[in-house]
């Protein structure tokens, strides 16, 4: 493996981590509601009410999937760019300018 | 950041779509202009706007025991600029409002203003704060992209607070009260997606550096091999 590839691999364990720890620390005492819900849960228990519905409201395991897609749809862009990006590198190779593509 | 739908009292919601609508609207034209006068860029624009996709789809836990979705707005405003990503923000958020119930119509202005417009440009503010201080292209990025991500959730507490500041101590103590919910959570989270952005632009640097430096992200080198005339 290169350096640069260490690097990044240390990168990711980086954020593995930050994310995986606390969970591991906290041992499931926690529930993890999500902060958005949180401050509308507040909000309602001080007496608002709102005023609008959301026009489409998944149940809860739709709701997921269409988490999912999103998150799908844009690690595949995501990787399909790098992916071309880096085949067009490899393709040229690196510092011969106007090589033929293998 | 998602205020969500029906949330805010209507004279708030009205104000922020009022607020939010004009960088919208410019940044909708500035994608466009990126498009048609670079359509190399096209590549790049739809990773920065996959990026965001990805990483705001992703509901990360915390160390207060909470949970919170990170922004990805970042990178694409270091990239081209905040304005590009006023749109690409923008289309997350009705995709999150529509489908997912998830923020909502009457919010979409406010949360636009803090996810597409305030996040981007404090991000892109602090990358090139953090460049001119002499720092390199990666602790600048880390710094932009960590900051975008905080920069919205604050502006999210400063929104909350104005439309329901607290009954004795006012707007700010609402905001306190807002900051107390978003702010702490958010910090690893900032951090974690600072990283993300840094690992991005090292594969970037390596596979994309006729564009980075195109986009003025890297110093043109010397004795460049030419980026290809096509």
């Amino acid at each position: 493996m290169t350096r640069r590839a260490v690097v990044n691999a240390l990168l990711v364990l980086a954020v593995v981590a930050l994310f995986a720890v606390p969970l591991l620390v906290d041992g499931g005492a926690s529930e993890y509601g999500g902060t958005d819900a949180a401050v509308t849960e507040q909000l309602e228990a001080e007496g608002y009410t709102p005023w609008f519905e959301s026009v489409f409201s998944p149940t809860g395991d739709v709701e997921s999937g269409l988490f999912a897609l999103q998150a799908a749809l844009g690690g595949g862009v995501l990787g399909y760019v790098l992916g071309r990006l880096r085949g067009r590198r490899t393709a040229t190779g690196p510092g011969a300018p106007g090589t033929e593509p293998r | 950041m998602h205020i969500a739908e029906g949330f805010l009292p209507a004279g708030h919601a009205v104000g922020w779509t009022i607020a939010a609508a004009p960088f919208v609207v410019h940044g909708a034209r500035a994608v466009a202009k990126e498009v048609r006068e670079n359509p190399e860029s096209t590549l790049l624009l739809g990773a920065a706007g996959a990026f965001t996709f990805v990483l705001s789809a992703i509901k990360l836990p915390s160390v207060t025991g909470s949970s919170s979705h990170p922004t990805g707005t970042g990178p694409g405003a270091i990239l081209f600029r905040p304005p590009v990503m006023a749109l690409l923000g923008t289309v997350v958020l009705l995709f999150q409002a529509l489908l997912l119930a998830h923020g909502g119509l009457t919010t979409l202005g406010a949360n636009a203003f803090a996810f597409a417009v305030v996040g981007p440009w404090v991000g892109y503010g602090a990358y090139r704060l953090t460049r001119a201080a002499g720092a390199g292209l990666l602790p600048a990025v880390f710094a932009g992209v960590a900051l975008a991500d905080l920069a919205t959730y604050v502006t999210t507490s400063v929104q909350l607070a104005l439309a329901f500041p607290d009954a004795s101590t006012g707007v700010a103590g609402g905001l306190v009260k807002f900051l107390g919910v978003f702010a702490v959570t958010q910090i690893p989270l900032a951090i974690g997606e600072g990283i993300l952005g840094v690992l991005l632009f090292r594969v970037l640097t390596v596979n994309a550096r006729p564009e980075l430096e195109r986009l003025g992200v890297l110093p043109p080198a010397p004795l460049a091999p030419t980026g290809g005339a096509a």
